[in-house]
């Protein structure tokens, strides 16, 4: 006999390895079961309904930006979901934008070869990606907004725009029938560009000659619409806020939670986006440009066709990353009370109802659909791109 | 065939001293270099330049030099005709300082949130010093008698004479620390489970630990907290209903946790297959083999990464603010609030000192991390 133990059998490891699921399924089902007995006794002793049928009742709550139509006394739950929903995107969409373009810039500046330029772009990053971000949304809609004069000393500018600790109140657009000939001609102006675009490219391959294509492109898009707009005695009419007594009256009214949020959440970004670029484009090895030079490429062409391609490759994906967490982030809105999508349905909402679970559970999908969709697009492109090996 | 003398080229006359070319050491080489380099770049330089002569003097100006260091209230900080246009108003934060740092732990037991505070520098100090003597016997320390400690000495245990303190009354710094304290000495075992869970050959482990993960990591951890804060009561009986500070921790901890799963399989797929192997060819069960031979090499290769993960936890410990926990962020918001102390200037002072302090503890933990890191790079060089 000897005293080495044995290591089991396969049919043992097995059994183990069943056993061990089947643990695992018993635990977690169990709590699961247990955690719904709970509160559905909760819940009833609390008398709180449960269901989704609370999404048709009428809200009966103000909110302070609604892109789409929404009246307290007659709009319901789901119509108010629907306007925090749209905030949420429309802090997130012009944030990305924001946050992209300086990102790309302060990156950039940390690869420059100007010392000072490197120096004031490093520090930045530091400083911004070291202090919370919550913190520089209260202190922009704090200290720097809350200090904007008050409604009797209202800034006004040249061109109708009033500023104030209420908000930016810019003139609003009115188009008149006729605008639609403009985006008509819009259209057929970026069609004609991208057919220009097409023959260029042919009658690059065949002949080598190249066209001056983006003055062209440029001269069509901007030329064509402003030239009608102007023929056409002027489609658009602006209407200009007018300072009242108690507050501002028309015009667009640009929130100062609203520019908080967006503020802090670009120039946060923008500070990992930073690094993000410049990780890319130091992956790109130098012998790549160096190549191309070699080849009698110039810098510009260099830089669009054979560095820029490269690094996309490593950025785009913690690039997308960034997108998903400012999108996240978006949700601290709730500390200002900008009226997001948390703010509105997890805050508002759940407070009117008190449906936990349900609200939560919504909110939640919601996030989680974002970045399930995201990164699906994100595979897609990441396929797309990816090396072709041959 | 001759060679004729116009056939070829021959210099007959000695070439023309060129000028010595431009200096490229010393400082106006330097200068010339990273600064003059182009006109572009001499634009560039006179634009930085430029701002910077005129932001920096006006910060000198508001911080230090017109900056208000000592008063009782708000008169201090307001316009007089000593100090027309004052800065900055530290004495406001000197008078709220151990508010800041302890909330409203009762005045006679703070000796206890220091000795707290003690225990736990000597712990992070002796994981993070990768030379310190035993550090396994450090990260046992850190991970099961620190806790035990901790609570003994924060919450009281009547029991050693230590009179019990309710959450309630906890606040400031004191917070920020026990939360981001708890999120990584939970998150870090948490997560090194998830993750083995997520590479197991066992599918529901797999199911279970991917669906966790990828979930918490696509929703915002405000609506975790709230899912904590308004759903945790409801899923317990009600007699158990765990206290406003614990559910905040619960739901901060296991945030951290999903993201430290990432982190963690990132250091386990950076070990070498070959590593495995050779641990299960010596007939090690699959505990020893991660115990012994795996995790310590993975979780040596993404020390900076963890370091990096617990950055931005307590960056976000800051949003249990929103649930009401008075954290470090919070009582700077309720002092700022103080009509005592109400002047144009009082907002800026909180939020520039409670800059300083995330500032400084994450910046510290961050050339941390790069330190670590080029050590690695370096041993992985040689």
């Amino acid at each position: 006999m000897s005293d080495i133990a044995q290591p089991p059998s396969r049919k043992a490891r097995r059994f183990g390895n069943i056993a061990l699921q089947a643990g695992l399924v018993a635990i977690v089902g169990g709590i699961a079961y247990a955690a719904m007995v709970n509160a559905a006794q909760n819940l009833a002793q609390a008398h709180i309904a449960s269901g989704f049928g609370f999404w048709n009742n009428t809200a009966g709550f103000d909110i302070s930006q609604t892109l789409i139509a929404y009246s307290s006394s007659t709009s319901t739950f789901g119509r108010a979901f629907w306007v925090g929903l749209l905030n949420t995107l429309l802090v997130a969409g012009i944030g990305i934008a924001l946050a992209t373009v300086l990102g790309f810039i302060v990156g950039l500046g940390r690869l420059s070869r100007n010392w000072l330029v490197a120096k004031l772009a490093a520090g930045y990053v530091e400083l911004i990606r070291n202090v919370p971000l919550l913190l520089q949304i209260l202190f922009w809609y704090n200290a720097v907004l809350k200090s904007l004069p008050e409604l009797r000393d209202s800034v006004a500018f040249s061109g109708g725009i009033i500023l104030n600790n209420r908000g930016l109140f810019l003139p609003r657009p009115e188009f008149a029938a006729s605008f639609r000939y403009v985006l008509i001609t819009l259209f057929v102006a970026v069609a004609a560009a991208i057919a220009l675009r097409v023959w260029a490219r042919r009658r690059q391959e065949q002949t080598g000659q190249r066209a001056p294509l983006l003055w062209i492109a440029l001269a069509l898009i901007i030329g064509l619409p402003l030239g009608f707009t102007l023929l056409t005695d002027l489609p658009i009419r602006f209407s200009y806020p007018q300072s009242g007594r108690f507050n501002v009256l028309g015009g667009i009214e640009i929130l100062p939670e609203f520019a908080a949020l967006l503020a802090a959440l670009s120039i946060y970004t923008a500070a990992f986006i930073a690094e993000v670029v410049r990780a890319g484009v130091l992956a790109v090895s130098p012998g790549q440009t160096e190549a191309a030079q070699a080849l009698g490429l110039r810098p510009g062409t260099t830089l669009r066709l054979v560095v820029v391609p490269q690094a996309m490759r490593v950025i785009v994906p913690p690039l997308t990353s960034q997108y998903l967490n400012l999108i996240k982030n978006s949700s601290l809105a709730v500390a200002i009370g900008y009226p997001d999508l948390v703010q509105v349905f997890a805050g508002s909402v759940l407070n009117i109802t008190g449906q936990a679970v349900e609200v939560i559970a919504i909110t939640m999908a919601v996030y989680l659909a974002i970045s399930l969709v995201t990164s699906l697009i994100m595979n897609l492109y990441g396929h797309a791109i990816a090396v072709v090996e041959r | 065939m001759a060679a004729t003398a116009d056939s070829f080229y021959l210099r007959t006359v000695p070439a023309q001293r060129l000028p010595p070319p431009p200096a490229r050491a010393g400082a106006i080489g330097w200068l010339r270099a990273n600064l003059l380099s182009s006109p572009g770049n001499i634009a560039l330089t006179a634009i930085c330049v430029v701002s910077v002569c005129w932001v920096v003097p006006q910060l000198l100006r508001f911080f230090l030099l017109d900056a208000v260091w000592s008063g009782h209230d708000r008169e201090a900080c307001l316009a007089s005709p000593v100090n027309p246009e004052p800065g900055a108003c530290w004495a406001f934060v000197r008078v709220w300082l151990n508010y800041f740092i302890y909330g409203f732990y009762p005045i006679g037991e703070r000796w206890r949130v220091d000795l707290f505070f003690l225990a736990l520098a000597f712990g992070i100090v002796w994981l993070a010093w990768l030379a310190a003597p035993r550090r396994d016997i450090g990260a046992f320390y850190f991970f099961i008698v620190l806790p035990i400690l901790s609570f003994v000495l924060l919450s009281g245990v009547p029991m050693f004479g230590l009179s019990q303190v309710s959450t309630s009354l906890w606040g400031g710094i004191l917070v920020t620390i026990v939360v981001a304290t708890v999120g990584i000495v939970v998150s870090l075992p948490l997560g090194i489970l998830l993750a083995l869970g997520r590479r197991s050959e066992i599918a529901v482990v797999r199911l279970c630990s991917v669906t966790f993960i990828e979930f918490v990591r696509g929703v915002p951890l405000i609506t975790v907290l709230f899912m904590a804060s308004v759903m945790l009561p409801l899923f317990v009986p009600e007699r158990f209903a765990p206290d406003k500070l614990l559910r905040a921790l619960i739901g901060v901890a296991l945030f951290a946790s999903a993201y430290m799963a990432e982190v963690v399989r990132g250091g386990l797929a950076a070990v070498p297959r070959g590593q495995y192997e050779a641990a299960r060819a010596l007939g090690l069960p699959y505990w020893r083999m991660m115990a012994l031979v795996v995790l310590p090499q993975a979780l040596r290769v993404t020390l900076p990464n963890i370091v990096n993960t617990f950055i931005g936890l307590f960056k976000d410990t800051t949003l249990v603010f929103v649930v009401g926990i008075f954290d470090f962020l919070r009582t700077i918001e309720a002092a700022r609030a103080d009509p005592h102390w109400a002047t144009p200037v009082t907002s800026v002072t909180g939020y520039v000192f409670a800059a300083m302090f995330y500032f400084a503890c994450c910046y510290g933990m961050s050339r941390y991390a790069r330190s670590v890191e080029t050590r690695l790079a370096r041993a992985q060089r040689r």
